[in-house]
């Protein structure tokens, strides 16, 4: 596994380059806004005053961030085992299913704090399950995740609209979704958290308590990869899939109990939008979100402590969007979507792009720091 | 003597801080089959890579035919009538035989003329040379000595005059070598020059005409063939360290801890790489398995040590059976006491990505003492790869540190320390001294004998001849998948390099 | 005869859909035989189609517009090689970040431009590209038997349905007559053994993404200045996928794909046409399983029980000269 380059401090690798990478995205989503006749420098001022500048423009960025913790996570536990799960978009709309059979079952007897752990376990189980499939056919017939994940966000689209439109829109409503949650689907929102620090945040905005689950589970995620028996297998999957049959590491067994946390991770997501914030189990709730994981993990390189700022950082980009396209006519919140391709094109598909030059730069200082490694050497 | 095909002055070639090619000079002359021989890591390879435009020098020079010939990428070799046959096949294996051959010589855009062209040359070749090859086969359909004669005709359709071998018996059976032989001195007949790479002092002392010695990097002598030996060779290429000699006493074999009964793999494409094999090793002494490289010894491992699933055949630790030919897997062989150093240990023993201290546990990390319930013991496995640093001399002594950035003699001191200080009964090693300094060799050499002292049975499998008859008790020889002679550790290197070569057993042992 | 209607009706339907999936399909085709995997086609494709409908409408020329659509996806394709080709990064990353990037910048252009919510005004007919009839297909509509197929079927069409068509043999011959093919094939198996050979892999590589940035602008503009008159947002609604998934159908064939990229068009033909009402023998179909098929073929495919999708070798990595 050595890699063709050189080795670099380790704050360089894991502060510098991203930074760098991060830095030349937003540049060229900067000449973006030139294109369309706005100024860049502005609309960065916006982007962050939108999102930070007020108690409610902060609720709303943690609550968009919430999502990106969970799908970033689901993102990432993959990674760490090898596979890349870009199915994390359907399982969690599968798992707004699970999340409606619960709520619409017990809503109405029971209260909130008894209902959302059983939604918990629901929506975990469903996000799972639309991975099992996926997960199965890559251990046992070599079919590549990649592919049928995508496959299978179509197949789950599918599967959801049917099942609003046909089974769970309530007789006589027009509108594709499941009917209004009464209390006991409600989760209790978190703005008085933000009260505490002196901010003012009116009640509709939509944080809610699943931001501390997610927060919870990239605790949970640091834990199992990198202080349980089951993440030194999955790393050690991930790493090297000889080294891990060698281990005595069942290569079935790890790729779908993996896929299954990364489901269950992606299907959590459905928490926050349908239990936090619309109380309904509507069309399309998930707009993407599971996507933005790739981009959250990429940024995050993989680890719980890079996530959760990754995800506040497009939290705020999707919260200060919407004020930008108040703002700025000629600037929707689809702005935000390109900023997410460039994010995951530079510190993604170009990792390694600024690597040689920087190492150079590291180099003409201290020539020492820049071994090489020692495998290469008995090879010639 | 004759004009010079190439000549290489003053090549120089680093790879960061490792200098593989150190002011190399060499004259081939032409028409003639010149051996270039070292051990692994030499150079020999970087040194064929340069003279074929995969690498570039840093510095020096090459003369080709007494012009000095700028060769950049593998285009200007073959313009200037270079070939080469890899060690690693360069074919597309779902190609067929002409549609591989034309590759990069289609000659024009379309390719109906150029095929038409390719078949009644490859036709000519067939009869000048007699290099038979069906021109529509496929590639993975073939045998491997076939493969490699396309790589021949590759070569010479491009109008090769001087084609370079790298390692070209690595992979081929006797019989098989013993062909590509023949038609090496064919082409030197009708005036080729052939540059044969190889580590292997009986091919070259069988058809070379020269030999040059490779030793870390320089070339440090060049010889007739005729008017040189074995030994001297031998000695050139190691240089001081002439043969290892570990002092050892009397092995005194106790109760039979793995017995092999019939035991039948194949590889991945179905071909049966070992054959209705069986053995015995008893505790307290070290058997080892000698034989070219590819006979079967690697799948025997893997499937002795529960990675590779076996046909058939029964296999019996400490008297009770191993289902190798189903549930049986690498975990459970290890907790009935039987380790593996692995042959591959970039790939297999180690995870480089990893630090020390993570790899210490690699295979065992699921035993209580590196465990707090679910999760890892974090503090006792820092202690304890500590301690196995401390006790093997692993340097630099940081458990903390990647593994990718330990040398090769420390990293397969690393698994050696895992797997030897589990106390398994059984030790099975692969390669144990591949890449590895010579201060790290004495030092596992010294290893494994203790092992054998303190009552553990070992086999050992290795392609270096020295190696086994140094360290083994028994010497069992594989040949094609096959165990075909059992000898003891003072047999002489001719009789075991022909029992190697496939040579039946009553004439080996006359 | 109102049988027959019917299924002319549904077969036309089936080509117009199924062109913008067979375009895209042979665009994945170069690129993927060659080893480079692209699931960006999507977003190749959208752009393709915003490009040439911003350009058909301020220049009024179909032609200009496909022409724009042609450039703009071969950037996207050489961001694409740029990232996985030069700097050896994944694939899969990458196609991703080209889809985002496509869907993002489409829409936020398109409303800075022309201040439609994301639409292209409404093309005038010399910005697109009309139906072309066939020699004698009105002269020929009342035979018997051939008539009807012949004018009501394959005349008609706009010119980029038989660019379309006309590609598939094309495809082929370039792949298995020519020299180029024969490399492509060959750097998408094993990449060193083109290198030795010295052929750049590089350069090999970077042809490949260009055809297959050309076929995803023919693709898009087809949607935009054909089927459509003009750029909506998001468009392509998955298409890129679709064709993906036919590619893999085909096994990386080009004859193949042809006909994987017809079936999935009639499935969704079809499921336009029956909006939910019954079909003879099986009863009625949710719309929503005949839309979910060709991705649950693929699946099914994908898991090796109707034959196995083995892709090229070297699919996926990035090539490095390693000994």
């Amino acid at each position: 596994m050595s890699t063709p380059y050189a080795k670099l401090p380790a704050w360089a690798d894991y502060g510098l380059i991203p930074l760098i990478n991060l830095l030349v995205a937003f540049v060229v989503a900067g000449l973006v806004v030139l294109l369309v006749g706005e100024n860049p420098l502005r609309a960065a001022v916006i982007l962050v005053e939108g999102a930070f500048g007020s108690g409610q423009g902060l609720a709303y960025t943690l609550f968009y961030a919430t999502n990106f913790i969970f799908t970033g996570l689901a993102v990432a536990v993959a990674f760490h085992c090898g596979l890349f799960n870009i199915g994390g978009e359907g399982q969690a709309y599968i798992a707004g299913l699970g999340i409606a059979i619960v709520v619409l079952a017990f809503d109405s007897t029971l209260p909130w704090w008894v209902v959302f752990p059983m939604a918990i376990i629901a929506s975990a189980l469903f996000g799972a399950l639309w991975a099992l499939i996926p997960a199965y056919l890559q251990a046992k017939r070599g079919s590549h995740i990649v592919i049928t994940t995508i496959m299978f966000n179509f197949i789950a689209a599918s599967v959801m609209v049917y099942m609003l439109v046909n089974v769970l829109k309530p007789a006589g409503s027009m509108a594709p979704q499941t009917r209004q949650f009464v209390e006991g689907g409600q989760l209790p929102k978190l703005g008085w958290l933000l009260a505490e620090f002196g901010l003012t945040v009116r009640p509709s905005a939509p944080l809610n308590v699943s931001f501390l689950l997610a927060l919870v589970m990239a605790f949970l995620v640091w834990v199992l990869i990198w202080r349980t028996k089951l993440g030194y297998e999955i790393r050690t999957f991930g790493f090297s899939s000889k080294a891990a049959r060698y281990a005595g590491i069942s290569e079935t067994r790890i790729i779908i109990v993996t896929m299954l946390i990364s489901g269950a991770l992606a299907g959590m997501m459905a928490l926050n939008p349908i239990m936090g914030d619309q109380h309904n189990v509507p069309l399309d709730f998930v707009s993407g979100a599971g996507f933005v994981g790739i981009a959250v993990a990429l940024m995050g390189r993989s680890h719980p402590a890079g996530i959760v700022p990754a995800a506040v950082l497009f939290g705020m980009l999707y919260q200060g969007g919407a004020e930008l396209a108040f703002e700025m006519p000629n600037i929707s919140r689809d702005m935000i979507v390109i900023i997410q391709g460039l994010v995951i094109l530079f510190a993604g598909a170009l990792e390694h792009m600024f690597r040689p030059a920087i190492q150079g730069i590291f180099a003409s200082f201290s020539p020492r720091s820049v071994g090489i490694t020692a495998t290469k050497g008995e090879r010639a | 003597m004759a004009e010079a095909a190439i000549e290489l002055i003053g090549i120089n070639k680093s790879f960061g801080a490792v200098r593989a090619n150190r002011d190399i000079a060499l004259e081939i002359p032409r028409g003639t089959i010149h051996g270039i021989i070292g051990e692994n890591g030499a150079g020999k390879s970087t040194l064929m890579s340069i003279l074929y435009g995969f690498y570039q020098a840093d510095s020096g020079e090459i003369r080709v035919n007494g012009k000095p010939a700028s060769i950049k990428t593998p285009n200007d070799a073959i313009a200037a009538g270079i070939g080469m046959v890899h060690q690693h096949f360069m074919l597309v294996e779902n190609f067929s035989v002409l549609e591989n051959v034309i590759l990069g010589a289609e000659g024009e855009a379309l390719l109906n003329k150029s095929i038409a062209k390719a078949r009644s040359e490859l036709r000519r070749l067939e009869q000048e040379y007699g290099l038979e090859v069906d021109p529509d086969a496929i590639i993975e359909e073939l045998p491997v000595g076939l493969q490699q004669r396309v790589e021949i005709l590759k070569a010479l359709y491009r109008g090769a005059e001087i084609l370079i071998l790298d390692e070209p018996t690595g992979v081929l059976t006797p019989a098989e070598a013993d062909h590509l032989f023949r038609i090496l001195q064919q082409l030197k007949e009708q005036g080729k020059t052939v540059v044969l790479i190889t580590h292997k002092l009986r091919e070259i002392m069988a058809i070379t005409d020269n030999v040059s010695v490779m030793r870390q990097g320089t070339m440090v002598a060049t010889r007739k063939t005729r008017e040189t030996t074995v030994e001297e060779l031998a000695e050139l290429m190691v240089g001081r360290r002439v043969l290892l000699r570990v002092e050892k006493g009397e092995a005194k074999p106790g109760a039979v801890k793995l017995s092999v009964k019939n035991l039948t793999v194949k590889d991945s494409r179905g071909v049966t790489m070992v054959d209705d094999v069986s053995f015995d090793i008893r505790a307290g002494e070290i058997v080892g398995i000698a034989g070219v490289a590819g006979n079967g010894q690697s799948e025997l491992m893997e499937a002795v040590s529960g990675i590779r699933k076996a046909v058939s055949g029964t296999v019996m630790l400490d008297g009770k059976p191993i289902d190798l030919t189903g549930q049986a897997d690498p975990g459970e062989l290890r907790d009935r006491g039987l380790a593996h150093v692995p042959e591959d240990r970039h790939h297999v023993g180690l995870v480089l990505a990893f630090d020390e201290s993570e790899n210490s546990i690699l295979g065992y990390h699921d035993k209580p003492q590196y465990l707090k319930g679910p999760f890892l013991n974090l503090d006792a496995i820092q202690k304890d790869a500590q301690e196995k640093i401390e006790k093997y001399d692993i340097r630099p002594a940081n458990p903390r540190l990647k593994t990718a950035n330990f040398s090769g003699g420390n990293q397969q001191k690393i698994v050696l320390a895992r797997e030897i200080e589990q106390d398994p009964g059984v030790l099975i090693v692969g390669q144990p001294t591949r890449g590895v300094d010579v201060g790290a060799i004495e030092f596992i050499h010294k290893r494994l004998i203790a092992m054998r002292d303190q009552g553990k049975a070992v086999l050992l499998v290795s392609v270096e001849l020295d190696e086994i008859r140094s360290l083994s008790d028994r010497i069992l020889v594989m040949f094609a998948g096959r165990v075909v002679g059992e000898r003891g550790p003072e047999t002489g290197e001719g009789e075991l390099g022909l029992l190697m070569a496939g040579v039946e057993h009553k004439e080996a042992a006359e | 005869m109102e049988f027959i209607d019917a299924l002319i009706n549904i077969l036309n339907s089936t080509i117009r859909v199924s062109v913008p999936l067979l375009l895209a399909c042979l665009a994945g085709l170069y690129s993927e035989r060659a080893g480079v995997f692209d699931i960006g086609l999507e977003g190749k494709m959208l752009a393709g189609a915003f490009a040439g409908a911003a350009a058909a409408a301020v220049f009024a020329s179909a032609w200009i517009g496909l022409l724009i659509a042609v450039l703009v996806s071969v950037g996207m394709a050489l961001v694409h090689g740029f990232a996985s080709i030069t700097h050896r990064g994944n694939q899969i990353v990458s196609g991703v970040a080209i889809n985002f990037i496509a869907a993002g910048s489409t829409i936020i252009l398109g409303q800075a431009w022309f201040q439609q919510g994301g639409r292209t005004p409404s093309l005038p007919p010399e910005g697109r590209f009309g139906a072309v009839n066939l020699p004698f297909a009105d002269a020929l509509r009342d035979v018997p038997v051939v008539g009807q197929p012949y004018s009501g079927l394959l005349s008609g069409h706009s010119l980029l349905t038989y660019v379309a068509f006309l590609a598939v043999p094309f495809t082929w011959w370039v792949l298995f007559r020519t020299r180029f093919g024969l490399r492509l094939r060959a750097v998408g198996e094993n990449p060193a053994a083109v290198d030795t050979a010295g052929i750049s892999v590089a350069w090999l590589r970077y042809r490949a993404v260009i055809c297959t940035g050309i076929l995803t602008g023919l693709a898009g503009s087809y949607m935009a200045l054909a089927q459509n008159a003009g750029f909506v947002k998001d468009m392509t609604a998955g298409r890129g996928y679709i064709a993906l998934a036919a590619l893999i159908f085909a096994k990386w064939k080009p004859v193949p794909a042809m006909f994987a990229c017809l079936l999935f068009g009639f499935l969704d033909a079809l499921s336009i046409r029956l909006q939910g009402s019954p079909l003879p023998i099986i009863g009625k179909v949710p719309v929503q399983l005949m839309q979910a098929l060709p991705y649950i073929l693929t699946v099914i495919l994908l898991a090796g029980f109707i034959g196995k999708a083995i892709p090229p070798r070297a699919g996926g990595v990035p090539y490095v000269k390693e000994r």
